[in-house]
């Protein structure tokens, strides 16, 4: 790189050693990104595709459990007159197991997202063979 | 008349404005009043998010419904929770990282075009004035039922205080108080159930439904309020009738419900399309809603917009546990409320008629009456604000805008026409204008979102013809039925629950016009879909290389 021929450069990395060290490596990612290169492009877009299928898959989720529900109940009557301990199985369902289901759903995605983030940071943080 | 109730009235007052007054303290500048300086901690941003959105529907109506129509309705409790799935999915985090305030803002961001922003900002106006109004005339009506004073000073009253709070302290107060609403409404519902089970059980668990229809718990005279019939004789409106205990509770003709083991049962009088409807506008109009996007700026990041987010979730699920079991109670103590039609008071009725005149029974009267006034004060205070933010900056000559005064200013503008329009409108149906509301957010701002999130290729006059076509068919599907005449069949199925028919013609028709207009897609679009996705602490090394190169 040529900065590694700019005498300044070679003072900051005594001053500020390590997190000289760390950054530099990773000048040209952040400016591809910064200054809207093809690779930067491509860069974002991959983020975006894959944060979207990870929400797209767990709507999904979503809608073919909880969505099918009214078609089931219609479908199948025998299934909303069920109990389980002396309540209507639908009751259970909605009023009560559909919340903590909910609940899961949105913590599997904030735990996922999260991660397509860190492995984004990573190849764009990621030292240049 | 309950001698607890006004004392918890003015408490309920007297906190939200002192909790706004201590805020005060605090809010100095104007980006104070309006995002609290974004210096919110997730927790207490969440806990304010949830009291800002469990509004005298979820509070007064989902109980209300449940009583009337039993196991169908459940989907409005499981539609408003699951709303918060939805912006957690495709929203929080980029719409954070966007720097957006309001909607119009993030159109202007997003698509650059001011023309855009103002149709934006009617839209704003109109969702929030169709959701404001309903929680004032809530107001109203719980004044009149519990106290016996007049609707219109139930309805002055809550207008009042909110204009002042919001005028007042802004934002940062309101964070504060709207968490503060949360957890009083929680204990609200949560503290009298516990009771209602323990006396329901001790009762030796008298059946919901029992085999020979319901029938009245105790002596109850019924003041009939529309002229009816009641098991084939004519009754007029104000003529009471006497009921002694173990009497079966009669249908009342003008009056819908479900009577019997139906109620029960799913798959009543409400078809399949009007279900998914249900299920569509909840599900998709929560992120389009104004009061409760402007909370996501107050988040320090992404990351942190999505853990609120997800603690709103788990928040808003906790609370909507309980109005189930006060329909489930009202159904065998306050079966009254299936002849006069007044569901929605079940829950400020139900502690008094189960646990008897005593001091218990009225204590908690007391209390829920207190959770039903904060409910109306914190969901409309947020939509206030947020209605108040649009006039300011969108509507406001330049010169009044950017001063605390100029906000102030907004905010009295933006109460007037809905406290007066609640002032004449006392009869419509709390819980069916709210979710009214969201079909009209969810056909118009949520493709709005949701498209200029992920899809790069929309355009200003794409997104402008598809909020146009899809939220104005939503719009005038509102406004058919309260202005024209009644209708009947399959028309009044597509026009009562319009979402599963408007919500698809949005995004149809945004998708069609943007690509028809190709060439306006805007020129910085790569540059926005890196601000929007991307990690903040990464741009910030990103933009610090790039100004480093350019400078070399």
């Amino acid at each position: 790189m040529p900065a590694d021929d700019d005498p300044r450069k070679r003072r900051t990395r005594v001053v500020l050693g390590e997190a000289a060290a760390r950054r530099r490596p990773a000048d040209r990612a952040h400016a591809d990104l910064a200054e809207q290169t093809p690779v930067g492009e491509a860069l974002v877009k991959g983020l975006v595709r894959a944060q979207l299928a990870l929400a797209l898959r767990l709507a999904l989720v979503v809608v073919t459990s909880l969505g099918a529900l009214p078609l089931l109940f219609a479908a199948a009557p025998g299934v909303g007159r069920a109990k389980v301990l002396g309540v209507h199985l639908p009751w259970v369902l909605l009023g009560v197991l559909s919340f903590p289901f909910l609940v899961g759903v949105g913590w599997a995605y904030v735990r996922w997202a999260e991660r397509n983030e860190q492995d984004f940071s990573a190849v764009i943080r990621r030292p240049e063979q | 008349m309950n001698p607890y109730v006004v004392p918890g009235l003015t408490a309920v007052v007297l906190m939200t404005v002192g909790i706004g007054a201590y805020g005060l303290r605090f809010a100095r500048t104007t980006s104070d009043f309006l995002v609290a300086s974004r210096s919110v901690s997730p927790a207490w941003n969440a806990a304010a998010i949830s009291g800002e959105y469990l509004s005298a529907a979820s509070f007064l109506g989902v109980a209300g419904l449940i009583l009337r129509y039993g196991v169908d309705v459940l989907w409005y409790p499981v539609g408003f929770a699951a709303g918060y799935l939805a912006l957690l999915l495709f929203v929080a985090a980029p719409l954070r990282r966007s720097g957006a305030f309001t909607l119009p803002d993030f159109c202007e961001l997003r698509l650059g075009s001011r023309p855009l922003r103002r149709l934006a900002s009617i839209f704003v106006v109109f969702i929030g004035c169709l959701y404001l109004v309903p929680q004032l005339q809530g107001a109203g009506l719980t004044f009149t039922t519990v106290t016996g004073g007049s609707y219109v000073w139930g309805a002055l009253l809550v207008g009042v205080v909110v204009t002042a709070n919001v005028a007042l302290g802004g934002m940062r107060a309101i964070t504060f108080v709207q968490a503060f609403q949360y957890w009083l409404k929680l204990t609200a519902l949560a503290v009298p159930v516990i009771f209602l089970v323990l006396h329901w059980q001790s009762a030796g668990r008298p059946p919901v439904t029992p085999p020979d229809g319901a029938t009245f718990p105790a002596a109850t005279t019924v003041v009939i309020q529309q002229d009816a019939e009641v098991g084939g004789e004519a009754v007029q409106a104000g003529q009471e009738l006497q009921f002694a205990a173990g009497d079966p509770v009669p249908r009342v003709s003008t009056v819908d419900a479900t009577f019997g083991p139906d109620w029960l049962l799913p798959g009543g009088d409400t078809g399949l399309f009007a279900t998914y409807s249900l299920i569509l506008a909840t599900f998709l109009g929560t992120m389009g809603l104004p009061h409760v996007l402007v909370r996501f700026y107050t988040n320090p990041d992404g990351a942190a917009a999505r853990r609120t987010t997800l603690v709103v979730l788990a928040l808003v699920g906790l609370f909507y546990l309980l109005p189930t079991l006060y329909g489930v109670l009202g159904r065998i103590y306050t079966p009254q409320l299936l002849m006069t039609g007044r569901t929605d008071a079940v829950v400020l009725l139900l502690p008094e008629a189960a646990l008897g005149g005593g001091q218990l029974g009225r204590l908690l009267g007391a209390l829920v009456t207190a959770g039903a006034l904060a409910a109306f004060l914190s969901t409309s205070s947020g939509l206030l604000t947020s209605v108040a933010g649009v006039v300011f900056t969108d509507v406001l000559p330049p010169g009044r805008s950017g001063s605390v005064g100029g906000f102030r200013l907004a905010t009295v503008l933006g109460a007037i026409v809905p406290v007066t329009f609640s002032l004449y409108v006392s009869n419509m149906d709390v819980s069916r204008v709210v979710g009214l509301a969201f079909a009209v957010a969810a056909s118009s701002f949520c493709p709005l979102l949701v498209l200029g999130i992920w899809w790069r290729r929309l355009t200003d006059l794409g997104a402008a013809a598809g909020i146009l076509v899809g939220g104005g068919a939503a719009m005038v599907s509102v406004l058919i039925p309260v202005l024209g005449p009644p209708l009947h069949g399959w028309p009044a199925e597509v026009i009562g629950q319009p979402a599963a028919w408007t919500v698809p013609l949005a995004f149809l028709v945004m998708v069609a016009g943007s690509l028809l207009t190709g060439r306006r897609v805007p020129a910085d679009v790569g540059a926005t879909m890196l601000r929007l996705h991307a990690p903040e602490s990464l741009l910030r090394l990103a933009a610090g290389s790039g100004d480093r190169r350019r400078a070399r």
